[in-house]
């Protein structure tokens, strides 16, 4: 296991190191998923203020549309440098190496969900921080789920003809359920009274989706990615 | 193997865990005029009469009629579809005797 | 041996089609629903290929991904494409029944959403075999099992949510009159995408025959 775990954070910290040289991917990830709040907000806002029940929409919008941007640039970025050819030659777990990949994806969207969360917040004069933690476990299941599935396509279409427009034909129809149950739980969790014992369920819907699309992702990984 | 056991170890784990949960309801549109049967269908001999908009028979025709025009559109595509690579294999096969 | 096997299968089929309208005519009435429901024998009968056609596109994209079968590749796509014309079929007669039976042509709800979404993967897994480029045939086979993947759930959040669409223990649940009528699509049903799955799958073959000798040739 402990193999396995190093490989990860290899790759991982790998992944970190050269985004920390231009913060390249962050900056244009961070700044279309404002600019997406942005062009939402002003689709929903009546007469100055917001639709309520508009912020749970447009949150999740705002994550699954830089989501996809991000991880499009991320793996056109070790396409460019042929980076990926060299991992999957490379002698280590196939698995680990999605992984990796995974990991560090999660953590350039945890660093975009820290600015754009507290903006809707702000903007649609939604309580998301009312019960913190449940909002922290909606996003952290819900980003695993997007990811897990985004980092195998991504991946997968690296050399694939098309794959601008190919990964969000793919991504969004399977990552539906994933956002649905993002949505509805906040939503829920916005709600001014009873809505925890449903968000709650929402939370537990998300983890099984996590599990069901990690699971399929790890098992086709490999078959996928060979010649 | 190996993977296949972790496959099913993980719905194992995963499935009680949705289970467990109180279904909640999906974001309902405004509620049906009429309860339509969900739990079973209750036979009649004859027709309970009402309703309004577009009469019955009419949207059944449509149903059944998309039905079959799909149907027997995607046949025929998929059987012009065989003709054509058919007609192109013998063309492009007996090109190849000639090559060589 | 498939060969010989499909004009029979055909005749068949279309005889059971030829034949269906006349029960289904001949079916009793639904007490809440009228003559609409009769939608239901098609309908419900074409849910079940599009289970069918699903697991057989996902089981095929499985296999093709661990052994590499071009055969199972093959079935694959057949069974893609079987889904999403199927997929349409259910997807158009559900709300024209609903218009009448709910009083509305559209709702999100868990079943319908579901299947619509499930559609569209089996959408996307034909756009990326046909704009992908060399190799799509192993990452459209990945799309193919997150198909698959949601076939249980189709089929079991009916009865796992509130929703206004009726539930599996309608089925179990159905009268003679109703019962023999509806068993009877499903049979025309399931044999037509056989007979549907034979000629594609011949004509993925034949394709992949004629690429063949394209290559042969231009050696």
């Amino acid at each position: 296991m402990t193999g396995f775990a190093r490989t990860v954070w290899v790759i991982t910290r790998k992944d970190l190191l050269v985004e920390a040289r231009t913060r390249e991917v962050l900056f244009t990830t961070l700044f279309f998923a404002i600019s997406c709040v942005l062009v939402f907000a002003f689709g929903f806002v009546r007469e100055g203020r917001p639709v309520s029940d508009a912020a749970a929409g447009i949150l999740w919008i705002a994550i699954a549309f830089s989501g996809t941007l991000a991880l499009g640039r991320v793996f056109e970025r070790e396409r460019h440098g042929e980076t990926l050819r060299a991992l999957l030659i490379a002698p280590i777990d196939r698995p680990a190496l999605y992984v990796g990949k995974l990991v560090g994806i999660l953590i350039l969207l945890a660093a975009v969900e820290v600015v754009v969360v507290p903006l809707v917040a702000l903007m649609f004069q939604a309580a998301l921080f009312d019960h913190a933690l449940l909002m922290v476990g909606l996003l952290a299941a819900g980003t695993v789920g997007f990811a897990a599935v985004g980092t195998l396509f991504a991946a997968m279409l690296v050399r694939a003809r098309s794959r601008d427009v190919m990964l969000p034909i793919l991504l969004y129809p399977i990552t539906v359920p994933v956002i649905i149950a993002g949505v509805r739980g906040t939503a829920a969790l916005l709600q001014p009274e009873g809505g925890l014992p449903m968000a709650r369920a929402w939370l537990a819907m998300l983890v099984f989706f996590d599990v069901v699309f990690i699971t399929l992702a790890l098992w086709t990984f490999e078959p996928v990615m060979t010649e | 193997m190996k993977s296949l056991a972790t496959l099913v170890l993980l719905f194992a784990l995963a499935a009680p865990l949705a289970a467990q949960q109180p279904a909640p309801g999906p974001a309902q549109g405004p509620p049906p005029k009429t309860p339509a049967a969900q739990d079973g269908f209750v036979p009649v001999d004859a027709p309970v009469t009402g309703q309004d908009a577009i009469p019955a028979p009419r949207l059944v025709a449509i149903a059944y009629g998309f039905i079959w025009v799909v149907i027997f559109g995607y046949v025929w595509s998929v059987k012009s579809r065989l003709s054509r690579v058919e007609r192109e294999l013998e063309t492009v096969s007996r090109r190849v005797p000639e090559r060589k | 041996m498939k060969q010989t096997l499909f004009v029979p299968l055909t005749l068949v089929a279309a005889a059971m089609f030829a034949y269906a309208p006349f029960m289904i005519l001949a079916a009793p009435y639904e007490s809440t629903m009228g003559l609409v429901q009769k939608i239901f024998y098609f309908h419900a009968a074409c849910g079940m290929a599009l289970f069918l056609a699903a697991a057989v596109s996902g089981v095929g994209s499985a296999v093709f991904l661990f052994t590499k079968k071009p055969a199972a590749d093959r079935l694959a796509v057949a069974g893609a494409e079987l889904s999403v014309v199927i997929g349409l079929l259910v997807l158009v007669t559900g709300p024209l029944w609903a218009h009448k039976a709910w009083g509305v042509w559209w709702t999100w709800d868990v079943r319908i959403t579901s299947t619509l979404v499930m559609w569209l993967i089996f959408n996307a897994y034909l756009l990326l075999r046909r704009y992908g480029g060399p190799g799509s045939e192993r990452l459209a086979a990945a799309v193919s099992l997150f198909g698959l993947a949601n076939v249980p759930f189709v089929y079991w959040s009916v009865n796992v949510w509130r929703t206004l669409h009726p539930k599996t223990s309608v089925i179990p649940t159905l009268q003679p009159g109703m019962r023999g009528t509806f068993w009877f699509c499903v049979g025309a049903f399931m044999l037509l995408s056989v007979v549907i799955l034979m000629l594609r799958t011949e004509l993925e073959k034949r394709r992949q025959e004629l690429d063949a000798l394209y290559l042969a040739a231009e050696d």
